[in-house]
């Protein structure tokens, strides 16, 4: 606990320490990444220690404001968040340093680290807080740090835009989980988490919290449909930034709602099916809009929904398991969900990472205008294969192991019981999701990188493009190998994620962890460990034998075959819209792509043009009609607003006078 | 535990050119043609690798290995499909692990395409992952309702639980899994009416073409990989149709390849007396495959406790 309370102090004292040094940039690009990373090596050790013994510790101390208290505590849940916030953001952290070099003589750099350093430091704060005060006051900061992260590049209306959308939607979601936590602490009697658990809520009044909670929670996290700011937000945020927020943050929201799960006791039924159709909704509508997308970073942004989608279908699995009392889909389940969510901030940030390296040599996201760039830059294109090949779920890396568990658990619950219970339906759609959201996956990050790095050059911007610098390139290298390693440790896996599901269902009839029931996947989980080794080596011997066949003969090069035709150019290549395209058209109920064609026209054509735009269907149907009927009401209360000050304090001494009058009646 | 326990991987291996073999004598029958020999595939794999190669000046190191990285992914799926109800390694959820092997191997085989800048290569591409994208869910629902009928989600076990009164009491469901599992069968090997593996420059193709600019060694091992695919989908096939006579040792092993080769005669005849579908059908066809996987899971639920 001493460890990570002091690696909380150094978060905070960097950041403080950055908006001092803002006339040294030479310092400030040290002293910035460096709090981040120091404060990381300091927190790893306790976080690590609670994940692999299950330990947990509290910590108390004495606050000056009502109803709030100092109240800090580790436990196996905590820590699996902790442990992606402490592994991500430094590495984040020290791709920054690289990144904002081309901003110093722009931008004010000292502004950046402070929000950076203050995010991390607010992360670790939220999944640590276990008084609701602590966890709101640290939620809120972390929503307005990553806002001001975001719009870092403000002079651009495109990011002031984005910024808004986010400050909005992150504030809906808070003024939902204030609520939430309010109507749990009335029955409490205290704010603290401990007093939570069974407070004598009424039934129907834990599902208004539980609906709160998916709301509040949700909209940070992702979900469909609260997911619209995260395809703003992420092109507009610096790439380490959209790195750490992408990869890490919306995580909070996961982590947010299962805490609320642990103080509602046993869940009925149609929180798994509320948990799993948002799941089936966010995963393949999330893959769709991404396929669909011409901006790199846009793409990944819709990825991360399709992901959240992905975590959602495991919790949701969990969940039927527990209210059917059956404890190795709730294992299976919990397990799969909480495993992605480490994962997906791997290979996720790996993604965004790689993408800043693209923007920041290329200096376009748009797909369409790349091509190419893996002769130019080589490791950058590496580690965009290895977090492309795990974000789809491929073995032997990461993405496999945690879709494995949840679709074993989806078939445990299929098989278990009959038709008519609702396990067995749950499991299915699971199933198909899973099975649906890989192919598209597969369909979308071949389109990424294949058309980004592969083929020849489409435009100028490729020409200039160049390898990043060191500090660039060491973070894409840390986090395509931990995809690799975490793709072998399934097996160890299984001890720490009982540790964890064990925190979910501690307040249950039933423990899975104890009741012998998933030891069997314990050699399931060493099955599949010993199945990517093998696939590996089965691999690197072929690699060893193909080149062996190989040496002596004679290797000529000559141009691409293009069926006879000599003089092909770039041009002629399929772009990244034509290779979604089937996909697109046979998806269009959904997508509603918009296309602009001018064709050719008359014998010689000169001119034509096509392009295509896929606008949030939400964003568009939904949010839009509804904010802006909500503006035009609220339009009329502009009559009372006159920008004049005295008139203001009078408002504010009528509203004390009132609120007075009530309280003494 | 006998030799032919061990038998299952190597018959794979050795066997699996030939079914390319079978179906071209099928097909030439069909024809009126005497036809290539039945070991062509085996000449051709064999002359591809002793030759020198030519390679795309666009291409990289994606290109050179995305064949080696098929073929050992196919290699793997295949330890995990049961030959004559056993297999060398089984365990819950594998076939998972199998249906993933084999995304691994389209996987590297569609980056390999882009890799070429090609546009008829990349045409290739995307409608391979638009395809095998709507032909997945077929697959796993339609295995899945074998999972539920045999109580085991291993591959192993799925087929191993099977036995004649399953197909007494739910022949239906049976037969419309090993029909989906056909159609995907046909789709993921590129075969008609989803695709033409003889046309060889014409803008109908998928898998011919994105391996379009590959040659020598390299062509050699793409042919021999998608020997082996055929192979593993086809004794998913098999497994379904034989599990009725429970049989093991050697007899099931001369069952099992029987039973594969009787499978090519049957894609030759498909072949033979179809055209390939327009680019627009395939989809249908294979939404079609995944109707009756999921029809397949409610006959299963509905009429088995």
């Amino acid at each position: 606990m001493n460890l990570l309370l002091s690696a909380f102090i150094i978060f905070v004292g960097g950041s403080f320490l950055s908006l001092g040094l803002v006339k040294y940039p030479r310092v400030l690009r040290v002293v910035g990444p460096g709090s981040v990373v120091i404060g990381s090596v300091l927190g790893i050790q306790p976080v690590l220690s609670s994940l692999i013994l299950g330990t947990c510790d509290f910590l108390q101390m004495p606050w000056q404001i009502p109803m709030g208290s100092m109240s800090i505590g580790i436990d196996p849940l905590s820590a699996i968040f902790a442990i992606a916030i402490l592994f991500v953001s430094p590495l984040a952290a020290v791709f920054g340093a690289g990144y904002l070099k081309s901003f110093e003589d722009t931008h004010d750099l000292g502004k950046s680290w402070f929000f950076f350093n203050l995010l991390v430091a607010s992360m670790l704060l939220v999944v640590l807080a276990r008084n609701a005060l602590l966890f709101l006051i640290a939620w809120e900061v972390m929503s307005l740090a990553s806002f001001f992260l975001v719009v870092f590049e403000h002079e651009r209306d495109s990011v002031r835009r984005a910024g808004w959308i986010y400050f909005i939607a992150t504030h809906i979601g808070t003024a939902f989980l204030l609520v939430m936590f309010l109507l749990l602490g009335r029955h409490a009697g205290s704010l603290e988490f401990s007093t939570f658990f069974n407070c004598g809520l009424s039934s129907h009044l834990v599902s208004v919290v539980f609906v709160f909670a998916v709301i509040g929670f949700g909209t940070k996290a992702g979900f469909m449909p609260f997911h619209v700011w995260l395809p703003e937000a992420h092109p507009a945020a610096p790439s380490h930034v959209s790195a750490l927020m992408s990869g890490v943050m919306i995580k909070t929201g996961i982590y947010g709602l299962l805490r609320t799960l642990t103080f509602l006791g046993c869940p009925p039924a149609w929180w798994g099916w509320t948990i799993i159709i948002i799941g089936v909704v966010s995963g393949i509508c999330g893959v769709l809009f991404a396929l669909a997308q011409h901006d790199i970073k846009r793409l990944l942004a819709y990825h991360s929904v399709e992901n959240i989608g992905i975590i959602a279908l495991g919790l949701g699995v969990g969940l039927l398991g527990v209210s059917h009392g059956n404890a190795v889909v709730a294992f299976l389940g919990f397990a799969g969900g909480l495993l992605h969510v480490v994962n997906h901030a791997v290979f996720k940030s790996l993604l965004f990472l790689g993408a800043g390296s693209v923007l920041h040599s290329a200096g376009t996201r748009e797909i369409d205008h790349l091509g190419g760039l893996i002769k130019k830059m080589p490791l950058t294109a590496t580690a965009f294969l290895i977090g492309s090949a795990a974000i789809c779920g491929l073995p032997p890396l990461n993405g496999f192991v945690s879709e494995f568990f949840i679709y074993v658990g989806a078939f445990e619950g299929m098989s278990r019981d009959g038709l008519s219970s609702g396990a067995a339906i749950g499991g299915i759609l699971a199933i198909t999701a899973l099975a649906l959201i890989g192919g598209l996956a597969v369909a979308c990050f071949t389109k990424a990188f294949g058309i980004v790095f592969l083929g020849e050059p489409r435009s100028k911007h490729c020409e200039h493009a160049h390898e990043s610098c060191m500090s660039m390139r060491i973070p894409m290298v840390l986090l395509s190998l931990a995809c690799v390693a975490m793709g072998l440790w399934g097996f160890f896996a299984f001890g720490v994620m009982s540790n964890v599901t064990s925190v979910l269902t501690s307040g249950l009839t039933f423990d899975p962890a104890t009741c012998g029931l998933i030891t069997p996947y314990q050699d399931v989980l060493l099955s599949v460990t010993l199945f990517a080794l093998a696939l590996i080596v089965v691999i690197g011997s072929l690699i060893f034998l193909r080149s062996w066949l190989m040496s002596g003969r004679i290797q000529q090069s000559a141009v691409t075959w293009d069926c006879g035709y000599l003089a092909p150019n770039s041009r002629m290549q399929y772009t990244a819209s034509s290779f979604a395209q089937p996909i697109t058209k046979f998806f269009r109920t959904f997508l509603q792509t918009k296309r602009y064609v001018s064709p050719p026209e008359g014998f010689f054509p000169k001119t034509a043009s096509f392009s295509s735009e896929t606008d949030d269907f939400y964003g568009e149907q939904v949010y839009k009609p509804t904010f802006n009927a909500l503006e035009s009401w609220l339009s009329r209360f502009r009559q009372i607003q006159h920008g004049q000050l005295n008139l203001y304090i009078m408002y504010i001494i009528i509203a004390l006078v009132v609120l007075f009058v009530w309280k003494l009646r | 535990m006998d030799v032919a326990h061990y038998m299952g991987v190597p018959l794979g291996l050795c066997m699996a050119p030939l079914l390319l073999g079978i179906i071209n004598r099928t097909k030439a029958f069909f024809a009126g043609r005497n036809g290539s020999p039945l070991f062509q595939a085996y000449y051709d794999i064999w002359k591809l690798l002793r030759k020198d190669a030519v390679y795309s000046r666009t291409t990289t190191w994606i290109f050179r290995s995305a064949p080696v990285v098929g073929l050992g992914s196919v290699m793997i799926a295949m330890i995990l499909v049961p030959v004559a109800g056993s297999s060398l390694f089984a365990f819950t959820g594998d076939l998972i692990f199998f249906a993933y092997c084999l995304g691994l191997m389209r996987f590297a085989t569609v980056i390999a395409a882009l890799d070429t800048g090609s546009s008829f290569e990349g045409m290739g591409a995307s409608r391979e992952v638009h395809f095998s994208t709507l032909a997945e869910p077929a697959l796993l629902l339609g295995l899945a309702a074998l999972a539920k009928l045999s109580g085991s989600f291993s591959l192993t076990g799925m087929f191993g639980g099977l036995s004649g009164s399953d197909w007494l009491a739910s022949g239906p469901a049976i037969a419309l899994i090993a029909f989906a599992v056909f159609v995907v069968f046909l789709a993921e090997n590129a075969r008609i009416p989803v695709d033409d593996p003889n046309t060889h420059l014409e803008l109908t193709m998928i898998h011919e073409v994105m391996i379009l600019d590959y040659s020598g060694p390299d062509l050699g091992i793409v042919l021999y990989a998608a020997a082996l695919k055929l192979w593993v989908l086809g004794a998913l096939i098999v497994n379904i149709l034989i599990c009725a006579a429970d049989l093991s040792g050697f007899s099931g092993l001369i069952v099992f390849a029987g039973g594969m080769f009787i499978l090519a005669v049957l894609v030759g005849i498909v072949e033979s007396i179809m055209a390939r579908l327009s680019l627009l059908k395939v989809p249908q066809l294979l939404v079609g495959a995944g109707a009756m996987s999921v029809l397949a899971l409610i006959l299963v639920m509905r009429f088995t406790s």
